[in-house]
């Protein structure tokens, strides 16, 4: 459950109608590493990598790269080069506690002439020159944006989590509300960070997201809050639910995997959110609640934030604010794992042109 | 009298004649004004045109650092995937433009864009259009322009059909952009509709470009090796592009408008001068009463500085209110068609109008500068004397001045074109106008020397008067000589250019009628199958296929035409100036014209670069042609080399003659209807065309017309003042002539017939120095200007008539006021002044 990915989604498909599309089934399974790659067919996919740092000074930074694929139209016969009828979005923030706020920057264009590629099969992607692609073993991240840059290695040292039933992940009480979602927890991070012109390597640990689908959630949803952590036990815990106007919850879910590799599904009642401290944003006048106490698979969790203000503002772009940041999930008072953590919905009702 | 005091005094008494004499102010004033309101209105009436289309340059690229265009036709769009993957590029945003003929009537102007990437660029203007990015995927989706959804009568939701290669498509408007956002009249669409809509699928008309901060734009554009026919250049760059198109043609509507307030300076001169000479004893008093001549001359400055504020602030308004009416009624282009652009709104920039509050009152203290040396040279006690006569020395002095001038003036001549202006021409019409205009008393001097005395006595009576008041006559004649002349002038030089363009039209449209794919449309194509189709047409005894294309020879420079037509080496049925020459025979040969020539530096019998089918290709320049259709350059190839360059066999025109007793309008209807070309297609015969184009060359010179009429009128103005002034000085003279036994009746004669004389020497002197002028207008500013030469032709009949009308006014308006000078008592007239 991505954040930019469904605010887009929902901006840009806000009129359309999902027939025509491929549906998401259950039964059906995720096969690795066929289904790494992209599904032009279905209306939205992302493939969603977030995940701790620390700079050589041992200062901790939260990082974030995403590409978001969307086909929003089913017309093929126009033969014109521009007429791929899929767009790619990029989106790359580093949470920086000493900056206090995000450094973030976006792109994005239409699928083609090879400036902006998804490829079927595996995991490549590039907008001009931010890429995010499987290499020899490695993932590879390389992201320069307007006033920072991220260049990073990231090496799967866990197998990938297929979340749900085999990868059919439900939104919702209707079995179409649904994805396919896998994630690759626990990735071993090395790189390179540049702020304002200045380089640093970093080292770190990181959390990766496929998912994609045509009509993953109802009408009736309008908010959700997501969490991924790598434990520091060598287990990962993925939380989400879903939130409708009145702000109840509609759907939940997770998976979690021990450290002895055995994985469990949650269902809705196995997963509750509980809000804690809340943040005003002083730009949009938003209030997250930053702090949460998470009852899931038995455990009780804190979540802290690395600091308060991880609010992305993609208005000018995409319309979309949300609040996105690392935290720090903590078991009576002890750290047990490091993550991210998405809060949609918290504003005004969301201007979906 | 202490200093402040004196001056005071001599002001007081300035005021007291304008008091006594209103009409001279009202007149000067009003001179000034028009003067003033005329180059005020055509200067923000062009310079509203051209920040218009500035806008218009700026709404195309935004924010862009660089502008890559290519021709009309369009260039690959792997040029776009080349540029967008090149380091130092952060957005590329691909535009497709092109005309799409509609259906109803009329064509819309079509951009193609892609929404993501033009937004980031211009975000006022494409904005919008990005939450409209998944509607616009739509093949038939259409955004239209405030201005085009009012023009066309459409809303959101409404349907529009357009006609592409002879099918018609239906379009939806998904949205109409807010007004703010553009101006223009046009039609958005999504880049892939466009190109696929407009059978363009695979082309792309520019490509704008953002940089990474801190890159030299220019430097930059220089390292994109981009293929021939296609440039790169920076916002400001294309700006420049278009004011140097229609520089020369702006610069010469200025000049005229300069022409009618020079006009208006000399009325001022005029009746200032007047004025001093008959104040000459009150200002002679004023100086026996302790008045300094510094004073004397400051007063009578100060008097002209009023004038010419009052009429400064009077023009400009004047001129804003002008330029308001013709932007609303015709829009910015001031019939020369060369900015297009829908505008509505004056540009209003302050310093501009203070600008010309300024020259108001710059030329009205210019007009009064002489007057005001002469009032202050007044000797007291020879001039409260009757019967003062001008110093010799003074005459000797003004003949050594106007023969500098005169030389001055032939030298500027020959100056080359400065900044592509010609200045040099305009230098030389203003120093030889001022120099004939200093011979004016010489010359009535001479005039009326070589006179026979006359047998009547009335007639000897005239004569003597006039020989006895030259200084007078002179300045009078000041202002009529200078607009007679410089209207002289224009008719020479407009009348050369008309009837010379006539001929072309002759030579250049030799066939009885001609095909073209309108220069609006992209959407049908005079193709090969077509060629035949007309061929086969009933009536149609042979057809001459051409092909015409712009090309872009230099990034500062307009594009050139391209002709590509049959075409022997030796240029027949071309209208050459001179004669071909030898080129070597290995390379195809082109005709350059004059503008091309002047432009590019490429002289017959040399070699000329032309990029053709994305690659330089050689051509002989075997001579140069003349054209006045294209003054920013054309060259005209031979169609075999053309299609053998570039493989194509699609023509933009096509001229047929007709078989023997073929009725022209019979097979032009047939023609069209066996093509089918719709809009898009125009077929119109030889009659109607040279028709067409004469009147759209009077459209572009009617401004330039009515400059002239109103600088003539205010001449006429000036001579019509001058006898109303004089007649009413003169009331003692008349009662005089009363007395000693002359009717009344025979004293009007005897003005109007003063009034006539001095007008035919005004209006034969103001002749010659017009055909003097209209040498250098034609063979000078003419050929600066717009690179191509004329044949020198007078407009006998038409110069005869105003000349005649001139002078029957003088004579009329003349005998009227002698009318009113002379309705008093004869008794009192002569009390009062003696």
């Amino acid at each position: 459950m991505r954040a930019l990915g469904w605010l887009l989604a929902a901006w840009l498909l806000a009129a359309a109608a999902s027939a025509g599309y491929p549906v998401v089934q259950p039964g059906v399974t995720v096969v690795l590493p066929q289904d790494s790659g992209s599904h032009p067919d279905f209306r939205t996919e992302w493939w969603y990598v977030t995940g701790w740092l620390s700079t050589a000074a041992g200062q901790p930074l939260g990082f974030q790269v995403t590409f978001f694929r969307t086909r929003p139209t089913l017309a093929r016969d126009n033969p014109s080069a521009f007429a791929s009828g899929q767009l790619l979005i990029a989106h790359a923030a580093l949470s920086d506690p000493r900056r206090g706020r995000l450094w973030h920057d976006q792109r994005i264009a239409r699928v083609g002439f090879g400036l902006a590629e998804a490829a079927v099969g595996r995991t490549d992607l590039h907008l001009r020159d931010w890429t995010l692609a499987a290499g020899d073993g490695a993932f590879t991240a390389k992201v320069a944006a307007e006033d920072f840059e991220l260049a990073l290695t990231l090496e799967p040292r866990q197998p990938p989590l297929l979340n749900g039933r085999g990868g059919y992940s439900q939104k919702g009480p209707a079995a179409a509300s649904a994805s396919y979602y896998y994630s690759l927890p626990g990735l071993a991070v090395h790189g390179q960070v540049v702020r304002g012109g200045v380089a640093e390597a970093v080292t770190g640990s990181a959390w990766l997201d496929h998912e994609w689908s045509s009509a993953a959630l109802d009408a009736a949803s309008v908010g959700w809050d997501w969490v991924g952590l790598n434990l520091d036990d060598g287990g990962a815990l993925m939380a989400f639910r879903i939130r409708d106007a009145q702000g109840a919850v509609r759907w939940a879910g997770g998976s979690w995997r021990r450290a002895d590799g055995q994985v469990q599904s949650l269902a809705p009642a196995a997963v509750v959110f509980t809000p804690g401290r809340r943040w005003r944003s002083p730009r949009t006048g938003i209030a997250y609640p930053v702090e949460w106490q998470l009852e899931a698979a038995g455990m009780s969790l804190a979540l802290t934030p690395l600091f308060d203000d991880q609010e992305s503002d993609s208005r000018l772009s995409s319309g979309a604010i949300y609040w996105e940041g690392a935290v720090e999930a903590r078991r009576a008072g002890q750290r047990v794992g490091r993550g991210y953590l998405e809060l949609t919905g918290y504003g005004e009702r969301l201007q979906l042109r | 009298m202490r200093p402040a005091a004196s001056i005071t005094t001599a002001l007081a008494v300035f005021a007291a004649q304008l008091r006594d004499r209103p009409l001279r102010l009202v007149v000067s004033v009003a001179a000034i004004a028009v003067g003033i309101a005329l180059a005020a209105a055509v200067h923000l009436i062009n310079a509203s045109a051209l920040a218009e289309f500035g806008r218009a340059t700026r709404e195309l690229s935004g924010t862009a650092d660089l502008a890559v265009r290519g021709t009309k036709a369009g260039f690959e769009e792997s040029l776009y995937v080349r540029l967008a993957s090149r380091p130092g590029v952060r957005v590329a945003s691909p535009v497709l433009l092109r005309e799409a003929a509609l259906v109803a009537g009329g064509t819309l102007p079509i951009e193609g864009v892609d929404p993501l990437l033009a937004a980031a660029l211009r975000p006022e203007l494409y904005g919008e259009l990005a939450g409209l990015y998944v509607a616009l995927l739509a093949p038939d989706a259409l955004v239209l322009s405030a201005s085009a959804a009012r023009d066309l009568k459409l809303v959101r939701g409404d349907w529009l059909s357009l006609r592409v290669g002879g099918l018609e498509r239906r379009l939806q408007i998904v949205a109409v952009l807010p007004a703010e956002a553009t101006a223009r009249r046009m039609g958005l669409m999504d880049i892939s509709s466009a190109q696929w809509l407009t059978g363009s699928v695979g082309l792309l008309s520019r490509i704008d470009l953002r940089l990474a901060p801190g890159l030299d734009a220019a430097r930059y554009a220089a390292e994109l090796q981009l293929p021939a026919g296609v440039d790169a250049m920076t916002p400001a760059l294309e700006q420049a592009r278009a004011g140097n198109l229609t520089r020369a043609y702006r610069v010469n509507l200025d000049m005229l408008a300069l022409v009618a307030l020079l006009t208006g300076a000399f009325l001022v001169y005029a009746t200032q001068a007047l004025a001093v000479m008959r104040r000459r004893r009150q200002l002679a008093l004023l100086r026996a009463l302790g008045v300094r001549r510094g004073e004397l001359r400051l007063a009578v400055l100060v008097e002209g500085a009023a004038v010419g504020a009052v009429g400064g602030v009077l023009g400009t308004a004047l001129g804003w209110l002008i330029a308001r009416l013709v932007l609303s009624l015709q829009g910015g282009d001031l019939g020369a068609g060369l900015l297009q652009t829908a505008t509505t709104r004056v540009a209003t920039p302050p310093l501009a109008l203070a600008l010309f509050i300024a020259l108001g009152i710059v030329v009205a203290v210019a007009g009064a500068w002489l007057p005001a040396r002469r009032a202050a040279e007044v000797a007291p006690a020879r001039a409260l004397k009757a019967g003062d006569e001008e110093a010799p020395a003074a005459v000797r002095d003004r003949l050594v001045l106007a023969s500098v001038l005169l030389t001055l003036g032939a030298g500027c001549a020959f100056v080359p074109p400065l900044y592509g202006l010609p200045l040099g021409g305009y230098a030389s019409i203003a120093c030889l106008l001022a120099g004939a205009v200093l011979l004016v008393p010489a010359f009535v001097a001479a005039t009326l020397a070589h006179l026979p005395t006359p047998r009547s006595p009335l007639l000897a009576l005239l004569l003597a008067r006039l020989r006895n008041s030259i200084a007078q006559s002179a300045v009078s004649l000041a202002a009529i000589v200078v607009s007679f002349s410089l209207m002289v002038a224009m008719a020479i030089m407009v009348h050369s250019f008309r009837d010379s363009f006539e001929r072309w039209l002759g030579a250049v449209l030799p066939a009885d009628i001609y095909l073209r794919v309108s220069p609006a449309a992209d959407t049908f194509d005079l193709s090969t199958a077509a060629a035949a189709t007309l061929a086969a047409v009933p009536g149609v005894a042979r057809i001459e296929l051409r092909r015409t294309t712009q090309l872009s020879l230099a990034p500062a420079q307009p594009p050139v035409m391209l002709i590509a037509r049959a075409l022997p080496r030796s240029g027949d049925s071309l209208p050459l100036v001179g004669y071909p020459v030898a080129t070597d025979p290995t390379l195809p040969v082109a005709f350059v014209s004059e503008a091309l020539r002047d432009l590019y530096g490429v002289q017959p019998g040399g070699v000329l670069e032309l990029p053709i089918a994305g690659r330089a290709v050689r051509f002989g320049v075997a001579g140069l042609w003349r054209d006045y259709a294209r003054s920013t350059g054309s060259v005209v190839v031979d169609l075999a080399s053309w299609e053998r360059l570039t493989g194509e066999r699609r023509y933009t025109e096509a001229s047929v003659w007709l078989a023997p007793r073929a009725a022209a309008e019979s097979v032009r209807t047939a023609i069209e209807a066996r093509l089918q070309g719709g809009d898009a297609l125009q077929v119109i015969a030889a009659g109607a065309l040279k028709q067409r184009a004469l009147a759209a060359f009077d459209r572009a010179f009617a401004i330039t017309y009515a400059l002239e009429a109103v600088a003539v009128g205010i001449g006429l103005l000036g001579v019509v003042l001058a006898f109303a002034v004089q007649a009413l000085a003169r009331r003692a003279e008349f009662g005089m002539l009363r007395h000693i036994g002359l009717r009344r009746g025979q004293v009007l004669r005897m003005l109007a017939g003063e009034g006539a004389f001095l007008a035919a020497v005004g209006v034969g002197y103001g002749l010659l120095v017009g055909l003097l002028l209209s040498v250098v207008l034609v063979y000078v500013v003419n050929r600066q200007s717009f690179h191509w030469t004329l044949d020198y032709i007078v407009p006998v009949g038409q110069l005869a008539l105003v000349a005649l009308v001139l002078v029957a006014t003088a004579a009329l308006t003349a005998g009227i006021s002698g009318r009113v000078a002379t309705s008093g008592a004869v008794v009192r007239a002569v009390r009062e002044d003696w």
